[in-house]
């Protein structure tokens, strides 16, 4: 049982996201960094895609009411319990009382949003499927809303008898991906690509791009050089994904994110592949990220390889727990 | 609107889902043949699920094929046989207070259509509006047949958030929303009704092949 000690912090119950309702016109919602709640799930014996806590904005407070085994992935973010310093990508085991404090991203990763796993995963009512908050449609996680103080929220077990205090060397340094320095993603080409002017589609790839402060879980604004279309297009309306990166007629890109509705109709440029949809969620307000144009066969090897990389953490963590069980 | 394909066009949506989108004209009758699609094609081992939209639709994968030609090659087959899949739904009286607070870009819409207020009111409300798809978020539905002289391009920039009930024009289209979030469209009034409900089987009010007719309550200015 953990109780949130901080206010309008938009932390939200979040776990691999709510598959099968997109015809009800629901999307899949789910955490922005996947891996990272895949391998704080993993580490504590959890079920790959239990429910976690996403936390975006610092510093985040947070009591524990009871022994808890808990993980922290994602944002290295100074994190302590009590007064004791905790290694990011790490398990720990907390006691009765103590409280899990988390302060501002620091780090070589510039990553932007810390996972909290707890053992047994976070206890909310599966909702359609999911545990995921559906900010929108206010339903699932906790209550359909993001976290506030005095929100007392539950686990699964207390994890008693299971290892703590091992870690992971986190993705962004064992799959880094940049281009000139900055951090980057993959984009599969989408149907209106080639609507676009010659001098756009080569400005996509090879210029800068700024997230801007008008991005969040729904989606990221981009600012850079405008992109223009050869005519303008106006579509219908059709299903689109999270990573979709839409042109609105101002040219300035917006590329959807996890809480991305399930359908649009503005002019698709790409799309960032599934696999690299963690690195664009963990990338700073503020920051700059770089394109980098992929096929079919590189996107799915590429989901492949993050697939291998958890497979990895699943075998190291039943390793270190069967040798510390041997001792 | 841009001129329809004269051949099926797919596109892929990364590695999360396909996109097809039918030749031809836009009516009831291409959005049957949609639907039949959908019901086929969400049989297949390898789609998790097939969404309709207006007049395309797009297909998730349960897990990304190798290679994508046999499955575009089943569609293309399965598109080519669909027959009109015909829904008798039920009818939804929705009243609207056009223009005002709850009608934001009324004047937008006038200006780009260069109808009056009267016109595009008397316009708007005398369809039986068939619910073509469900999609943007939870209970939101897609309608056919507005009156082509309404459309209205998508705003430059999205408006961050518009409220639930909100009626908006957004290109060819028309359609209320369940619930408050961003949006590309131009709202010219607003309605209550609840769309969607969580722990309802089937969670959203309305399906495809249902009904709304909008009823003026009143115009506001």
């Amino acid at each position: 049982m953990i109780e949130i000690l901080s206010n309008a912090a938009l932390a939200t119950v979040q776990d691999l996201g709510r598959n099968g309702s997109l015809r009800w016109g629901v999307g899949t919602s789910g955490a922005m960094d996947d891996l990272a709640l895949a391998a704080g799930n993993l580490m504590l014996g959890n079920p790959v895609g239990a429910a976690g806590i996403e936390i975006p904005v610092f510093p985040f407070k947070l009591r524990f009411g009871a022994d808890c085994a808990f993980a922290l992935t994602g944002a290295d973010c100074d994190a302590r319990l009590d007064e004791r310093p905790l290694l990011p990508w790490w398990t720990h085991r907390a006691r009765a009382g103590e409280v899990l404090a988390l302060g501002v991203p620091k780090g070589p990763m510039r990553a932007s949003r810390a996972l909290l796993c707890l053992s047994g995963g976070v206890d909310v009512p599966e909702v359609l499927g999911s545990r995921s908050t559906q900010l929108r449609g206010a339903f699932g996680g906790f209550e359909g809303r993001a976290l506030k103080r005095g929100d007392v929220l539950r686990c699964g077990h207390d994890g008693h008898g299971r290892p703590t205090g091992f870690g992971l060397v986190p993705p962004a340094l064992a799959m880094p991906l940049q281009r000139d320095g900055i951090a980057a993603v993959r984009v599969l080409p989408a149907a209106e690509y080639l609507a676009f002017e010659p001098a756009s589609r080569e400005a996509f790839w090879n210029r800068d791009w700024k997230i801007t402060a008008q991005s969040d879980r729904y989606g990221y604004r981009l600012d850079g050089e405008a992109l223009r279309p050869i005519a303008p297009m106006e579509l219908l309306s059709h299903g689109i994904v999270p990573g979709v990166i839409q042109v609105p007629h101002s040219g300035q890109p917006i590329v959807q994110m996890r809480d991305a509705q399930p359908s649009g109709g503005y002019p698709k440029f790409g799309t960032v592949i599934e696999a690299d949809l963690w690195r664009l969620g963990q990338a700073p307000i503020g920051s700059r990220i770089r394109f980098i144009e992929t096929t079919w066969a590189q996107a799915v090897a590429a989901r492949d390889e993050a697939r291998q990389w958890l497979a990895k953490v699943e075998r190291m963590v039943s390793l270190h727990c069967s040798a510390r069980g041997a001792r | 609107m841009n001129a329809p394909p004269a051949t099926p066009a797919f596109s892929l949506l990364g590695t999360t889902a396909l996109l097809f989108e039918a030749p031809g004209a836009f009516d009831l009758e291409a959005q049957q043949r949609i639907w039949a699609l959908a019901k086929e094609a969400e049989a297949w081992p390898e789609i998790r699920e097939a969404v309709p939209g207006m007049k395309n639709l797009m297909l998730t994968f349960v897990e990304p094929p190798q290679t994508l030609d046999a499955l575009q090659e089943r569609l293309m087959a399965a598109w080519q046989a669909a027959r009109p899949l015909a829904r008798s739904g039920r009818v939804v009286e929705l009243p609207v207070v056009y223009g005002g607070t709850g009608g934001p870009h009324m004047a937008d819409v006038v200006a780009h259509t260069g109808l009056s207020v009267e016109q595009i009111v008397e316009l708007h409300s005398a369809p039986l509006y068939p619910v073509y798809a469900l999609g943007s978020h939870p209970g939101y539905c897609y309608l056919g047949g507005m009156d082509p002289r309404l459309a209205t391009p998508r705003r430059k920039v999205p408006v961050m958030s518009i409220p639930g009930g909100a009626v908006s024009i957004g290109g060819a289209q028309t359609g209320v929303s369940a619930s408050a979030g961003p949006s590309g469209w131009n709202t010219i009034g607003s309605t209550t009704m609840s769309f969607f409900d969580p722990a309802a089987e089937p969670p959203a009010a309305l399906q495809p092949g249902d009904m709304i007719r909008f009823r003026v309550e009143a115009v506001l200015r």
